[in-house]
């Protein structure tokens, strides 16, 4: 046998497998300014109405758990043994944090401008801040880096664009933005692992996140809405609520678990 | 035993604890610790302060440090063997394999800036199995024994099962990889069963490679157990007992941390030893391939050939 048959040889396993190698508080709505609507569908500041309600939660749920954060020195001596995951944010009385309520039918073909103010999310303490929020299409996200170590900012939406930038230096902040409603963008630290965020993306101001189990949509137009509650771990839960003529509605959800 | 093959040892080790670096990268889900590259938060690579390596960083980018490590080790001995070594069809393995890893460095950058899309991570997981055989492979041809030779093994049945064993390995390590980056792990929670029985009651993609990957799981066991069966049945020579065992202990190993790795809900460590030991399986298998088909090769041992070959001086005025 020749050298060239035998070099081919020599890489034959190599060669076969190659190809196999393939390969809180309620929150009102974002903007405080009335939001305008176009011409067909005007919305009467003296007519709207409100949501307001709480979310509790039945059974018990398992404990929050320190969050070990070792891995970085920075971050373990800022939070010390004080730092608690977030999934289940409960009070004595069963009410519920972080739950992104909002409008998820029933405003037709409305349009309402883009706030101009940017949403905020902090990176404090190697942790998210806040956990839970909602901001709208278009507008602009601020995300700092208010920690003396580094962070990567890694949204993993499911319908816009994904991204993952590196914030290696305190105070640094860093501009994105969403293009299509989506309920809910997750953000992660790839660095931290125990680090993550939850943004509601919508294209109107009704939503809020419940903070003590207390949660207010304000100045909604009177009509038929379905209202959503989201949970990160809990899922979804909706309702049916008729909003009148500067009426304000009670609603209450009530999740669970085993 | 040469400088040279002292040197490819040191790099196939290396290599081993790249993929190992990598199953930790994965494991502990670090991928895209670092966002960018070649350069690490803006730093260059070699820069980067180590006080700044602290959680995922870790991981990945003392990844990128081995890998770049490894990656200049390779061009080191390219470099040596293409002006030492005699044989052409080694030199043209070693560029080779330095190609190989300069693709590898090229996919490991390509699956972090497109955020780790599943067909480049596997790519990347395949491709870093095939350079690590490459450098294995490199260390046996450069050792003394090798161009000593072994002799003729005239064993068409075990010379068919060498070519199959590493093969079935490979392919396992693909599903593997492929359960690993879609994140199928524990699509299938319980172990030995799936779901309380022998066959998953419902099927989806997920739950699919999993499945696909347990199954191949008992086929390389049942291939090594045949090729380490027939040799110890049909052969005493010591070099082909050595590997019967080695096969037969190192993929105990694997099928006992591959059912670890499902009861641990994938602890970091227990998972990524099952990548390395996966990584260990497919170069002993590869060896003993190139073992068995030893006669193959142009330097193989015959008589004229090794007298000829022994007589010229081992030179870059030498090289053939």
């Amino acid at each position: 046998m020749d050298a060239r048959k035998s070099w081919l040889l020599a890489s034959i396993m190599a060669l076969v497998l190659t190809v196999a190698c393939g390969g809180g508080g309620s929150e009102a709505p974002a903007e405080s300014a009335a939001p305008a609507a176009p011409a067909a569908a005007p919305i009467d500041a003296a007519t709207v109405g409100n949501i307001t309600g709480t979310i509790m939660l039945e059974g018990t749920p398992p404990e929050a758990e320190t969050i070990r954060m070792n891995s970085d020195p920075v971050c373990a001596q800022e939070a010390g043994d004080s730092e608690l995951t977030e999934y289940y944010v409960v009070g004595d009385d069963g009410s519920l944090s972080n739950v992104f309520v909002y409008v998820k039918e029933g405003l037709g073909d409305r349009t309402f401008p883009t706030p101009s103010e940017p949403a905020m999310l902090d990176q404090d303490g190697c942790r998210y801040t806040p956990h839970v929020f909602g901001m709208r299409v278009g507008q602009t996200l601020t995300v700092r880096n208010s920690d003396p170590t580094l962070h990567n900012i890694h949204a993993t939406p499911a319908n816009n664009s994904e991204f993952n930038t590196g914030q290696p230096i305190e105070g640094m902040t860093f501009d994105a933005s969403f293009d299509t409603v989506e309920v809910m963008v997750p953000f992660k630290c790839d660095v931290h692992g125990w680090m993550n965020a939850y943004v509601g993306v919508l294209d109107h101001p009704y939503f809020a996140v419940s903070d003590g189990g207390s949660f207010d949509i304000s100045e909604l137009p009177p009509g038929d809405y379905v209202i959503e509650a989201w949970h990160e771990i809990l899922g979804t839960q909706t309702q049916n609520v008729t909003v009148g003529e500067s009426e304000t509605v009670e609603l209450s959800f009530t999740f669970s678990v085993s | 035993m040469t400088w040279i093959h002292r040197f490819a040892l040191l790099l196939a080790a290396s290599t081993l604890l790249l993929v190992t670096a990598g199953g930790l990268v994965t494991s502990t889900d670090s991928g895209l610790a670092v966002p960018d590259w070649p350069n690490t938060y803006g730093y260059f690579m070699f820069s980067f302060p180590l006080s700044k390596m602290v959680g995922g960083i870790f991981y990945e980018h003392g990844h990128r440090l081995i890998a770049s490590t490894v990656g200049l080790m390779m061009i080191g001995l390219a470099i040596w063997i293409s002006r030492t070594d005699d044989r052409r069809w080694v030199r043209r393995l070693a560029w080779t394999a330095l190609a190989a890893v300069v693709l590898q460095g090229t996919l490991g950058g390509i699956t972090v800036l497109y955020f780790l899309p599943a067909p480049i991570s596997v790519a990347h997981a395949g491709l870093a199995q095939i350079f690590f055989c490459l450098t294995v492979s490199l260390a046996l041809f450069t050792s003394a024994s090798w161009r000593e030779g072994a002799g003729v093994i005239g064993d068409p049945i075990l010379a068919r099962l060498a070519i199959l064993t590493p093969a079935l390995v490979y392919v396992q390590i693909l599903i593997g990889a492929t359960m690993r980056h879609t994140d199928a792990g524990l699509a299938i929670p319980d172990f030995p069963w799936a779901f309380g029985r022998l066959i998953p009651p419902e099927w989806s993609g997920p739950i699919a490679i999993h499945f696909a990957h347990r199954v191949g799981a008992v086929v390389v066991t049942l291939a090594i157990a045949a090729t380490a069966g027939h040799i110890l049945a049909h052969h005493r020579r010591s070099t082909l007992t050595r590997f019967a065992w080695l096969l037969l202990g190192v993929v105990t190993v694997q099928f006992t941390l591959g059912a670890l790795t499902v009861l641990s809900e994938r602890h970091v460590g227990i998972n990524t030893a099952h990548v390395a030991t996966g990584a260990t399986l497919l170069a002993v298998s590869v060896l003993l391939g190139l073992v068995v088909h030893r006669r193959r090769f142009a330097d193989a041992p015959q008589p004229v050939r090794v007298d000829s070959s022994a007589a010229i001086p081992a030179t870059p005025g030498a090289v053939r």
